[in-house]
């Protein structure tokens, strides 16, 4: 997907300009409310007309001033998926899937309604009234409902957002596996890094009515560590686990994790704080910690009174948040070998 | 009921007719105005309210005048219609002409109400699902303010069993074709000895518009079910 847009939107106070040209499948919007992100998803979509500019789709011309183009919302085949999933009251979980389908000229109809209800695990739903479906139901509904019209991107709008921290990781499976089975380029719109960093690969900042950046959604949360009172947490996708006496173990690179934690999916998404990772010089010979990781250091970045320690573990990286006193301690620079000790305990699962 | 005259049953008879068509036929008419003043941006639109409201606010009496002087036969509407040879005033017609027009504000502000109270979002969500935005309307804003727009009619539809002033002058008062059960009452107590007979009349009055109130409150609850 590439999507071209220089638009220009005064509403009230605020002024919103957008100059931007992102390329890519799965792209991140990010910015703090009032940055002006559901701004620019109203106008890509067509709910919004910009005063003036230009906004193209691959080689679809959405908007442009100039050459008096403004197609409608309906025929710019761009599903929408909003934070609050605004289901039909009045229709059934299957009419709503079913609305945006029926209304997709038959050559485009390139998904099966049956074959997205089993992706999302909907069957068991389809005849009840939206009122009674969950937060994470309604969504699942919504999204479906969106891809149902076989777009040619889909927008999502904090989609995650109101859902309580558990719900939110059991909903990222179900995205992922949609937006990779039936190929459709998404922009994720979201104030949660943590999010950008699980759904997205490249990064559009927002910040005060203007887009700013482009930068992957790694290196975002890379940058946000610098300002004060940031972690970062390190995402560890982990493969199917193995037993190992009343531990798990999982393959992570060329080395071995032990957790504590089960997971039964084939690819598995784990959380581990930057702070929860002790640095040795030499390999200590007894610990009560799981896993003693030898590594190289390489690169050190040193803000206020926390240090910043990337480490290649094999082919994989780490990234370490200790105290500068430590740093001199252990005598740490770039290329020196050290083993990272990490507790089976320490990693949360996410997906 | 056998104290009921013939003629009495007449009246009702009539009453349902002009209420059930005034209604019918203004409903179309009230989704519409109210489509008009909520979602379009049209010039006016303040005036076109006035208009709409203003019936709600005048004496019956003057909108049955001003019914008259249009529909009259040297009226701008009526002298018209004549050409297609139809005549409103003292006719059924005019009955449900006068009728239509009182109750029109009811309906139009309880349509307009609902609709307001839609969520813009799911007209938007409708358009980026691939509806044109007369197709968003019916298959979805409509829908979702079936509810007053139901509560417009039943409150159309009891001012019509009502209604007085406008219908006697436009419509006159002619047993067996414009005398519905008000006209009726009132002629009964303007003729001696006719108090029995207005009471009984008065009674079904009651009767009736509590069904009505029944119905609606059945119906909205029925709505509100799904």
């Amino acid at each position: 997907m590439r999507l071209v847009v220089s638009a220009h939107k005064q509403l009230g106070r605020f002024r919103f300009h957008a100059d931007c040209d992102l390329t890519g499948h799965r792209v991140g919007l990010f910015g703090p409310s009032g940055s002006g992100k559901s701004t620019l998803m109203h106008l890509i979509a067509g709910l919004l007309k910009p005063d003036h500019g230009s906004i193209r789709l691959d080689d679809t011309v959405l908007f442009d001033s100039r050459l008096g183009i403004n197609l409608p919302p309906e025929q710019r085949r761009i599903g929408v998926v909003f934070q609050h999933a605004h289901l039909f009251p009045h229709l059934s979980v299957r009419r709503n899937l079913l609305y945006g389908w029926r209304r997709t000229p038959e050559p485009q109809r390139h998904i099966e309604p049956e074959a997205i209800i089993e992706a999302l695990h909907l069957g068991h739903l389809l005849d009840r009234g939206v009122n009674l479906l969950s937060g994470g139901e309604r969504q699942r509904v919504a999204l479906g409902r969106a891809v149902l019209t076989c777009p040619r991107l889909i927008l999502m709008d904090e989609p995650l957002t109101g859902l309580d921290e558990e719900l939110k990781f059991q909903i990222m499976p179900y995205l992922n596996s949609v937006f990779s089975r039936f190929d459709i380029p998404l922009l994720f719109i979201s104030h949660s890094l943590l999010e950008m960093r699980l759904m997205t690969e490249q990064v559009l900042v927002m910040e005060q009515g203007e887009t700013k950046r482009q930068t992957s959604a790694e290196e975002l949360a890379q940058a946000a560590w610098a300002a004060p009172r940031q972690g970062y947490v390190n995402l560890l996708k982990l493969g199917r686990p193995e037993p190992l006496g009343d531990l798990w173990s999982y393959q992570w690179g060329e080395a071995r994790l032990i957790l504590t934690e089960h997971a039964e999916h084939r690819e598995n998404v784990f959380e581990l704080d930057a702070r929860d990772i002790l640095l040795f010089k030499r390999h200590p010979e007894a610990t009560s910690a799981r896993n003693l990781l030898p590594c190289t250091v390489r690169k050190l970045f040193t803000v206020g009174n926390r240090v910043r320690v990337e480490l290649q573990c094999g082919s994989r990286q780490l990234i370490v948040q200790i105290v500068p006193e430590s740093m001199r301690e252990l005598g740490l620079e770039e290329g020196r070998e050290v083993v990272a000790v990490i507790k089976a305990s320490s990693f949360r699962r996410l997906i | 009921m056998f104290w009921l005259q013939p003629a009495d049953f007449d009246a009702i008879r009539l009453s349902f007719k002009v209420a059930c068509a005034a209604t019918l036929l203004a409903t179309p008419l009230g989704i519409g105005v109210a489509y008009l003043l909520v979602h379009t941006r049209i010039p006016g639109k303040s005036l076109i309210e006035g208009i709409v409201n203003l019936p709600l606010v005048l004496p019956p009496v003057v909108i049955g005048y001003l019914l008259l002087v249009l529909f009259g036969r040297r009226g701008w509407i009526g002298s018209w219609l004549l050409e297609y040879d139809i005549q409103v005033i003292f006719t059924l017609t005019g009955a449900i002409v006068a009728s239509a027009v009182v109750g029109f504000p009811l309906l139009v502000r309880s349509i307009r109400l609902g609709m307001e109270s839609v969520d813009p979002a799911y007209r938007q969500v409708a358009r980026t699902l691939g509806a044109s935005g007369w197709d968003a309307f019916f298959t979805v804003t409509l829908p979702l303010s079936g509810k007053a727009v139901f509560a417009g009619m039943t409150l159309m539809f009891a001012r019509s069993l009502g209604e007085f002033g406008a219908t006697i002058i436009l419509a006159g008062n002619i047993p067996g074709v414009t005398q519905t059960i008000p006209l009726a009452i009132y002629e009964y107590t303007s003729s001696p000895g006719g108090d029995r007979m207005a009471l009984s009349l008065c009674l079904v009055s009651i009767a009736l518009s509590f069904m009505v109130l029944l119905v609606s409150g059945a119906a909205g609850k029925t709505l509100d079910r799904r």
